[in-house]
Parts: C-alpha cells; structure tokens; sequence
C-alpha cells in the first residue's frame, strides 16, 4: 500500500526547516552585514592584494538596486513559504495543495463541459451516429484521447487496430463498442509453449496454413500437417473454419487483415511468443456521456464504410 | 600598478597539461557542436534519422553524445586546463605533481573516448547528464579525486597568503560536482554494461534533477564565474569591480543553487513541500547569480571604448551579458505557473543554449584565445579572424535562442488550448508540424555556431603552428610585495 511517510520522514523534516530558515537568514545577514557600509564618494581603493602581478581587487559597494531586488527575493521566499507548504509538513496557511488544485479545476471543467456530452445521453448511438454535430463532438474526442493508438486517421498502427474497416475483434454492434471503450479489453494470444505447441514443425506448418486460409501465398507441402495442429489446439478460440470468434475478442483469420503483420515472420513470431494487446478501460476516466459519444463516433466511422458523415 | 616581475630562479609553471586540455578543448568543441548540428538537422528533416539503416545515428542515441561532449568535454578540458592555469599563476607556484595532472588529463580524455563509444550504442542509465555507466562513472571519480588533488594541493603550497577569487569558484565546482557524482551515480551493476539506479521512483528523480540542476549551477556556472574572475581582469588590465560583491555572491550562489532542483519537477509526484521549496530557492538565486554578472562587467568601468577595438574582451562581456539573461531567465521558469506553461516545451532547450552557447561557450572562447597565444609562445595568428567568430557566434546564438522562445511558448500553448467543449484544439503532431520553421532556425543558428568555432580552430591551429615564436613566460613569479 501507498505510504506517503515513507516519502516525507519526520526526521528528515526539521534537518531541512532549520537549513531553509537559517540558509534564508543567513542570506539576509550577509547582506546586511556587507551591504550595510556604503562609502560615500569616496576614492574606491583596491584591496592591496596583488596576484600573478596585475590582478587586484576594488572593494566597491554593493549596488543598492541590487541589494534591493535581493531582499525582495528573500522577503517573498519566506511569505510564500508562510502561504504555501514548503517547511515539512507545516501546510501553509492557505491550505493550498497540488491534489486540491487537481480537483478544483477538475471540478470546474466538469460543470462547464459537462451538460454538453450529457445532452446526447439518451439518444441511442445508431441516432448519434447520424448527428453531425454529435459526430464532431465524438470526432474531438477521438482527436484527444484515441489518437496516440489508433492514429489520427483512426486507420491504426501495427498491434492496434483499424476503426475504419468492417473488422471487428469484439464486434460491430454499439454495445461491443461502447463496452470496449468503457471497460477495455486485454487480447491474449498465447505463445506455443502455453499452446502445447512444443516442436518447430508444427509451427512452421500451421503458420502456413493460416496463410492459406486468407488466399497469401504458402508452402501447400505443409498445410495438410498444419491443418491438424491448427484444428487441434488453434480452433479452441479462431473456429474450425479460421473465422475467430468475438466473443473472445479471436480475430478472424480467412481475411486478409493482420493486426500484427502478415508476413511469414511476423505470424511465426505471433505463434511462438504469443501477443498481448491492450486497450485501457475509459469509464472511469470519461465518464459515460464521454464514452457514449466516442462509441457513436467510432460506429459512424465503421459502420458506414468510411465516414459519410462530413467531419472538419 | 604593474611591479616588474620578481621570478623565482629555476622555476616554471606546468603548461604542457594546460595546452593538452586547451587544444582538446577545441577540438572536443567543434565534435560536440557538429553533433549538435547534426541532431538539430535530424528534428528539422526527421527522414535524417533513417538515411542509414542503423539505430547509432538517431536523435536518441546521438543527443546524449552532444550533452556529454559539449558540456564535459568541451566545457570540461577548458575548465580543467583554465582552473591550472589559474590556480598556478595566482598561487605562485607549481602544479604539485605533473604526474597527477598528466592523468588528469589521460583520464578525462579516455572518458570522453568511452562515452563517444558507448552512447551510440545505447548504453546508458538514462539519467539525464549522467548517461555514463558504471565502469566510465568510476573511472570519472579517480580522474575528479586526482584533480582536486591537484587543485586544491597546488592551493595549499601557494606564496600568497590570499586566495584569489577565480579559485574560490573553482575550488566549489571541484567538490560539488563530485558530491553530485558519486551520489547521482549510486547504482547496482547487473552486468558490465548495465545497471539499476540505488534509488526507486520520485527519489530517484529527486537525486537526478538535484544533480542535473547543479551540473548547470556547479559545472556550467561556478566553474565558469571562476573563468570569468581571472580572464576578464586580466584581459581588460582593470581591478576587479567589488571584493565585497564577490563575497556575497559566491556564498549566496552556492548555498542557494543546490536547493533548486526541484523546479524540474514541478507538478509531479514531488511532494508539495518540496517543489515549493525548490522554486523559492530558484528565486532566491536572481541576486546571486547577478551579483557575478555585475562583477565582471562593472570590472570594465573606465575601460569601455577596449570593446569597440578587442573582440576578445567582446566575448566576454558578451557571455557575461548572457549569463545575465539566461540567470534570470531560469528563476522565472522556476515559478509555478510560468513553468506549467514552459515545462517540457523547447523554450527549456532554449534556456539552456542561451547559457551553454551564450555563456559557457562564449567565455570560454573568450578564455582560450587570451591563453593560447601564451601558453605557446606565440602571437595570436588574426584578430580579425576572432572578430568574425565573435559575431558569427553572436547570430548563431541569437538565432538558436528567439527560434526556441517563439517555438517554445507557442507548443506551449498550443498543448493547453481547449474548444468550447473542453477537448484539445490541437493534436500532438500538429504541434510538431508547426514547429518546423523553428527548428530549421535554430539548425541554421547551430551551423553559423559551428561556423564560428571552426574559423576558431583554424586561427588557433595557424597561431600554434606559426614558425614565430616567442619565448614561453612560464617562469614562476615571485609574490608582489603587498603580501
């Protein structure tokens, strides 16, 4: 569990006050005690020391706006440090704090932006997925949140997928979306070890006839022996026919659409060591009406063949 | 004013250890500025970091070659060779041991090698500053013990009951940075070239940024004021403006710097206390750091029209002018609410070359130029030649920093700016589209950089091989009778 005194210890604390108060007096009694005495017009002499035969020293004052602007510094240090936290856990008088801070603007944000997401809450995401404005609304919303991942163009990056396409790992419908945006989804792909997978012909043979099931070109020498490991062990979750299956988030396989690269060696790669994907659950993050208009967006995008919705 | 020299029969100054580290000094300088050149090219044209089909010439892996090579190398060799200098010449007397100070040179030089070697290659603690591994990170502390053995020997033995002020300065960038060291660098090896920092999570980022912060206030500021103390007296034949002055900025500085760390991390996990403890001593730091700025160019009064005829007094007063800016640049961002608009933006990375290129480079060329000529000899090959460097310098480093202000606070801003429904107007890549123009400015402030400091190897390369020589005064000089 998180102990925040294992961070701040009580013993360190007064080290560190009696450092900063006596460190900010000290700068204060420094210039006190050498800003104090200002000679006035009189010849400046030098120090009387002379090194490497020409170097010597004035003894000038200290300019007075400097030492000005010097105890402003030291003046505001120790207000601020009555005002805000900064001696231990002496908390400051105004009780200000970062977590404070957070949730304030949070809270502000929330009534400000709020009643515009939960305007749409009611209506139904194949409605929304009409609305432009609800669509622009969702399409922002992408823009902040969905882009690191999916792109920009939401056409997806090697191992996350395209939003575009009428592929779906989880399903097409609203629910399947809006689910996996609000509660994410880890897709599991074991490697062969956990697969019972234990020799390399095996793989070799059943990489090649999961390519043939999308049509790519393969060694048709192999897949009679690939096709009885793969209706061995891989059917359990991507079917008998190749086809996947949604409700395991199993892509399918007859397509010719890879998540992880279709090459010889990514599909050997993706069979030995497994792939591990996830997509964070945003529920908690958004908020329902958030995550609600996201769902219609992604839908209009999808399920439309390429949006037909106009989005700026 | 000026005694006829008293020199002590027999006896000489160690040069030879200085002339390595001032010529390394150059030629580390042109190799780290050329880097950055070349990085700089890569953020402007990013297709760079693909031309060849290896990972060791990417931005990644060549940006802490630049840090290190510019800072330490760089910055490192004409400091250890100027501190030599210094610390011989105000002390009247020899280096304590030529022995030691020729390891100090061997050793550095083979750590540079080392980390020009290993960063490429990716291996690295990913400490910011302290990329090194450990076997280079030990190497390093040898080199540094025998170094302030050196310095702080050659202190003990001198004839002069005073210690003059430029010392002052070097002795605290000795012992801090080697404080700042060996604790940063606390670290368990699992193999030669790996290992796991001895501190976990936002200590871990406490102790870096507390070096990090003070590798700015110690290696890059301290070590440099020290540079100043004695260069710009000497080069201006003036006293020093204010003993006093010197006094209290020194102790204010170094008391003050190595509380401001924590301003690199400002709304983090850093507990409230101390980011606010680390932005008030920023703040605190304006006037000492001032202090220094003033001192060195009030050492000038009386002698201003020196600037319109020597450009090495111009390069000088020019880097303190710009330690100036940049120290009150810094306290600035150290604030909360500046730094929550500048964090993590370029206007960072133009903070740092208005000291690193303005400051620490400018005073050090500075420097360089008033020691060479003597060290070997010989007379300065061109004035004219130093005059072009010194403003092609000055454009480069104007360049570089305006682009990386407007830059800076314009991705600053755009990261902040909301629509009406309190989504971001702005995607992160067009943020970075829209620093291209910057970034071709700042490339383009870098090559006239650059430009200046190969005219500088040039004319230093064409006043050492000169054929006129002069006779060496290395001659140890006997205490002027003040004392």
């Amino acid at each position: 569990m998180f102990d925040s005194g294992v961070f701040t210890s009580l013993y360190w604390e007064w080290h560190i006050i009696i450092l900063t108060v006596g460190g900010i007096l000290g700068c204060f009694a420094l210039i006190l005690w050498l800003g104090g005495d200002r000679p006035k017009d009189e010849k400046v002499e030098t120090m009387g020391h002379v090194w490497d035969e020409t170097l010597e020293e004035y003894n000038n004052p200290l300019p007075r706006w400097w030492l000005n602007m010097f105890y402003l510094t030291l003046v505001f240090s120790i207000v601020y440090l009555i005002l805000y936290p900064g001696l231990g856990s002496f908390a400051g008088i105004l009780g200000w704090t970062e977590l404070k801070e957070y949730k304030l603007e949070m809270e502000a944000a929330e009534t400000r932006y709020g009643p515009i997401y939960a305007k749409y809450a009611k209506d139904s995401i194949e409605a929304l997925a009409k609305d432009p404005e609800a669509v622009q609304l969702g399409h922002r919303l992408y823009m902040t949140y969905c882009t690191i991942c999916h792109g920009s163009d939401a056409r997806g990056i090697p191992g996350f997928p395209n939003l575009r396409d009428d592929d779906w790992l989880y399903g097409s419908n609203p629910e399947a979306i809006e689910g996996t945006i609000k509660n994410g989804r880890n897709g599991m792909m074991p490697t062969a070890l956990q697969n019972n997978l234990k020799e390399d012909a095996e793989i070799t043979s059943v990489v090649q006839y999961v390519l043939s099931l999308s049509g790519a070109q393969h060694d048709q020498t192999k897949v009679v022996s690939g096709e009885k490991v793969f209706k061995k062990i891989c059917f359990a979750c991507h079917g008998m026919d190749g086809k996947g299956m949604q409700a395991l988030g199993a892509p399918n396989l007859t397509d010719n659409i890879w998540l992880y690269g279709g090459s010889v060696e990514q599909i050997t790669e993706t069979v030995s060591n497994g792939r591990q994907g996830k997509m964070p659950a945003h529920g908690e993050f958004l908020g329902s009406d958030k995550v609600h208009l996201l769902a219609s967006y992604i839908y209009s995008i999808s399920s439309q063949n390429d949006n037909t919705v106009a989005v700026k | 004013m000026v005694e006829t020299a008293n020199v002590i029969a027999g006896q000489t100054y160690n040069y030879k250890v200085i002339r390595q580290f001032s010529i390394m000094a150059i030629i580390w300088g042109v190799i780290g500025m050329a880097v950055g050149v070349y990085i700089a090219a890569e953020l402007t044209w990013p297709w760079l970091n693909n031309i060849f089909d290896v990972p060791y010439f990417t931005f990644g892996r060549l940006r802490p070659l630049h840090t290190n090579t510019v800072i330490f190398a760089f910055g490192g060799s004409a400091l250890i060779g100027t501190s030599y200098y210094v610390v011989q010449r105000t002390c009247h007397v020899r280096l304590i041991s030529d022995k030691l100070a020729s390891f100090t040179f061997w050793g550095w030089q083979t750590v540079i090698v080392l980390a020009a070697i290993t960063l490429p290659l990716g291996l690295t603690t990913t400490k910011e500053y302290a990329e090194l591994e450990w076997p280079i990170d030990i190497l390093i502390t040898f080199v540094w013990v025998a170094y302030a053995i050196v310095f702080f020997g050659t202190i003990v033995k001198r004839k002069v009951s005073h210690i003059y002020v430029a010392n002052w300065f070097y002795g605290a960038f000795i012992i801090t940075i080697a404080m700042l060291h060996i604790f940063n660098n606390m670290a368990v090896p699992v193999s030669w070239w790996k290992s796991y920092s001895a501190y976990a999570g936002v200590q871990d980022a406490m102790v870096q940024w507390w070096y990090g912060h003070n590798a700015v206030g110690f290696f890059l500021t301290a070590g440099f004021l020290g540079m100043m103390y004695y260069f710009v007296p000497k080069q201006a034949q003036r006293p020093v403006y204010s003993y006093r002055l010197s006094i209290v900025h020194f102790w204010a500085l170094i008391f003050t710097y190595i509380w401001a760390g924590p301003h690199h991390l400002h709304y983090t996990a850093l507990p409230d206390w101390t980011q606010s403890l680390g932005m008030v001593m920023s703040l605190i730091l304006l006037a000492p750091s001032w202090g220094g700025m003033i001192n060195g160019i009030m050492t000038l009064s009386g002698a201003w029209e020196k600037l319109r005829s020597d450009p090495i007094l111009r390069f000088m007063i020019v880097s303190v002018s710009f330690y100036g800016m940049s120290t009150f640049e810094g306290p600035m961002m150290a604030i909360k609410t500046v730094n929550a608009l500048s964090h993590y933006t370029d206007w960072t990375i133009g903070h740092v070359h208005s000291g690193a290129l303005g400051w620490v480079a400018m005073i050090s060329m500075g420097s360089l130029y008033y020691l060479i000529p003597r060290l070997f000899g010989r007379t300065l090959y061109s004035l004219k030649l130093v005059e072009i460097h010194f403003w092609t310098a000055t454009i480069g480093v104007v360049l570089y920093i305006t682009a990386m202000w407007v830059s800076g606070i314009m991705q600053g801003l755009m990261w902040r700016a909301v629509n009406a429904d309190g989504t971001l107007t702005y995607s992160f890549v067009e943020s970075v589209q829209a620093m291209h123009p910057y970034y071709l400015t700042r490339w383009l402030g870098g090559v006239f950089f650059l430009a200046g400091m190969l005219i500088m190897a040039y004319n230093i390369f064409k006043t050492v091989t000169s054929s006129e020589v002069t006779k060496v005064n290395d001659a140890v000089v006997a205490p002027a009778l003040a004392h």
